[in-house]
């Protein structure tokens, strides 16, 4: 995906009116499953927000409301302040999911060309295949594609209507990392134009390195909603790991700013904003430990830390 | 909001590309139809019927008849089975393409292929098969056969909707072949087994036959009761196409 063409600049067509999409208590229920719980969250014009959590969190379901595929069992959602499967609303929409499939009979321009048809004022053609850096494959016909290319048709789709926000479902699933690079690049370039951009992403690099603004979901609530640096800053970002001659005492870690500890065997493990304060104190303490390992936290763990977060109270 | 009739045009374009560049359906339409009439049409082309009409122009109707029945049911039908299976809807979904629009389109699609289908097999018949009629009468059967083509439309979509990509074809086969058998549009009804003649009447494509054969001047019900009795087959046919197309956009949509 070239950063070398910018899209024209989003909305003035449309009045700066008010939010692009709310949830107000929204719930979701599949049987018995509860895979939203009363999620409130308004996005503004020109946010870009990482829907961030472990499978099965209530990602998928957040966008799939915001687009009107689901209905909520209980509360209200809105898109451009209409009901989402309104055809203005959808008309302003560009949508990127993670488990659809098209045809692979057309070649990538024809695709293309056909889904501009559906939107009122859309990209040329071959604007939005250089903006997806497809460029190489026009002529292709899709079943030809390789998993990333067709990342990329996908992402092609979503943007060649020109709209006011883009719903991204786990866009980087599958891309190596040039392609990922690209569409860093690329989705950089269509927020500059103010586009409105919505994604998920269980990889907290996705959510750092695009979002101005991260919205983390487990269990089907939201559990955090800051900007990048300062949900790192909650965020447990290390874990320590140490083996032990004998079993640790109690005390030996009362009082530490750590999380999510496990020190039931001769290895005791948990997560740290502050490894060096921590094992400095350790070390005050008398504690033995050999086979030190520092290394930095992984989405799972972080999470764990915001979620149990009690523990290092 | 992008005009609508821009929408349906493209719409119908791709569909028209996607089916053209899917050999599975654009062979089975457009060859299928001929080669059964070579093997049981051609060698009777010849004949008369008692009442003077010439076998190969019934015969021709006849298999015009399955020809349009069976783009509609294994076109439509399979193709929105596939479609289901590859989660192709899930993305059209979530365009502002109305689904109204994307059927309008798969139905224009079905009966632009009919026509072709149709058009090849009487040229055939006309060039091989020496069968002659006047060109009123050709335009006739089409014009019938493409407006009678409601209920196999809904048969389709039913079939469409009530299976998954795999059980489409299966269920399309068990269904529409021993249907067109029954009917008489494969050999004349008078010449099958004398169960088949007594249900015959009962069945929508012994119906939709009618309309082709009363065309070419062979011995037929009224009109009228042809009309009435596929009238009441595509009630019926949208009747379980909207059970099961509700069904799927609960699971899907809801």
């Amino acid at each position: 995906m070239g950063d070398a063409v910018s899209p024209p600049p989003s909305v003035p067509a449309h009045p700066p009116a008010g939010p692009v999409v709310e949830l107000i208590a929204a719930s979701k229920r599949y049987g018995p499953v509860h895979a939203l719980r009363g999620v409130t969250l308004t996005i503004q014009p020109g946010e870009i927000v990482a829907m961030l959590g472990p499978n099965g969190a209530g990602k998928t379901t957040s966008i799939s409301l915001m687009l009107g595929l689901r209905q909520p069992t209980g509360g209200i959602v809105r898109l451009f302040g209409l009901p989402p499967s309104d055809r203005r609303a959808r008309s302003r929409a560009g949508v990127m999911l993670q488990e659809s499939g098209t045809t692979g009979v057309l070649t990538v321009c024809e695709l293309i060309e056909l889904f501009r048809t559906y939107y009122p004022s859309p990209l040329p053609t071959d604007q939005a295949i250089a903006m997806a850096g497809l460029a190489d494959k026009a002529d292709a016909r899709v079943a030809t594609l390789s998993g990333g290319q067709r990342q990329r048709l996908y992402f092609a789709l979503a943007i060649c209507g020109n709209p006011d926000v883009l719903f991204l479902d786990e866009p980087t699933a599958g891309m190596d990392v040039e392609a990922r690079r690209a569409f860093v690049a690329s989705t950089r370039a269509l927020a500059d134009a103010g586009k409105t951009i919505v994604f998920t992403t269980h990889y907290l690099k996705d959510a750092e390195e695009l979002a101005r603004r991260i919205v983390v979901v487990d269990q089907g609530l939201v559990i955090a909603d800051a900007a990048p640096r300062e949900l790192m800053s909650q965020v447990a970002a290390k874990r320590v790991s140490f083996a032990v001659p004998r079993r640790l005492p109690a005390e030996a870690l009362a009082g530490l700013a750590i999380a999510a500890l496990d020190a039931s065997d001769h290895r005791v493990r948990f997560l740290t904003n502050e490894p060096e304060m921590v094992l400095r104190t350790l070390f005050h303490r008398g504690v033995e430990m050999h086979d030190l390992e520092v290394v930095g936290a992984d989405l799972e763990e972080a999470f764990l830390s915001l979620t149990r977060r009690p523990e290092h109270a | 909001m992008a005009p609508l009739l821009r929408m349906l045009v493209a719409q119908t374009r791709s569909e028209m590309r996607i089916r053209w560049r899917t050999p599975a359906f654009s062979l089975t339409n457009l060859v299928l139809p001929v080669l059964l009439f070579t093997f049981f049409g051609l060698p009777f082309a010849r004949q008369t019927l008692p009442n003077g009409t010439s076998m190969g122009a019934y015969l021709l109707a006849s298999f015009a008849a399955y020809a349009v029945g069976s783009v509609m049911v294994y076109g439509f039908g399979i193709g929105v089975a596939i479609e289901r299976g590859m989660k192709i809807d899930l993305l059209m979904r979530a365009t502002p393409l109305p689904p109204a629009v994307a059927i309008l389109a798969k139905v224009l699609n079905a009966l632009a292929f009919s026509l072709l289908s149709i058009v090849v097999l009487i040229v055939y018949g006309m060039v091989v098969g020496g069968v002659r009629q006047d060109l009123t009468v050709w335009m006739n059967i089409v014009a019938r056969l493409l407006a009678g083509s409601l209920p196999f439309i809904a048969l389709g979509f039913a079939i469409g909707y009530g299976s998954g990509p795999n059980a489409a074809p299966a269920f399309a086969n068990l269904i529409y072949l021993p249907l067109s058998f029954a009917s008489g549009l494969f050999m004349p009804l008078h010449q099958l087994p004398g169960f088949v003649q007594r249900i015959a009447p009962y069945l929508p494509s012994y119906h939709y036959g009618q309309l082709a054969w009363s065309a070419v001047g062979a011995p037929s019900e009224p009109l009228l009761s042809s009309l009435a009795w596929l009238a009441g087959y595509t009630a019926l046919f949208l009747a379980v196409t909207a059970l099961v197309y509700r069904r799927e956009q609960s699971l899907k949509f809801a």
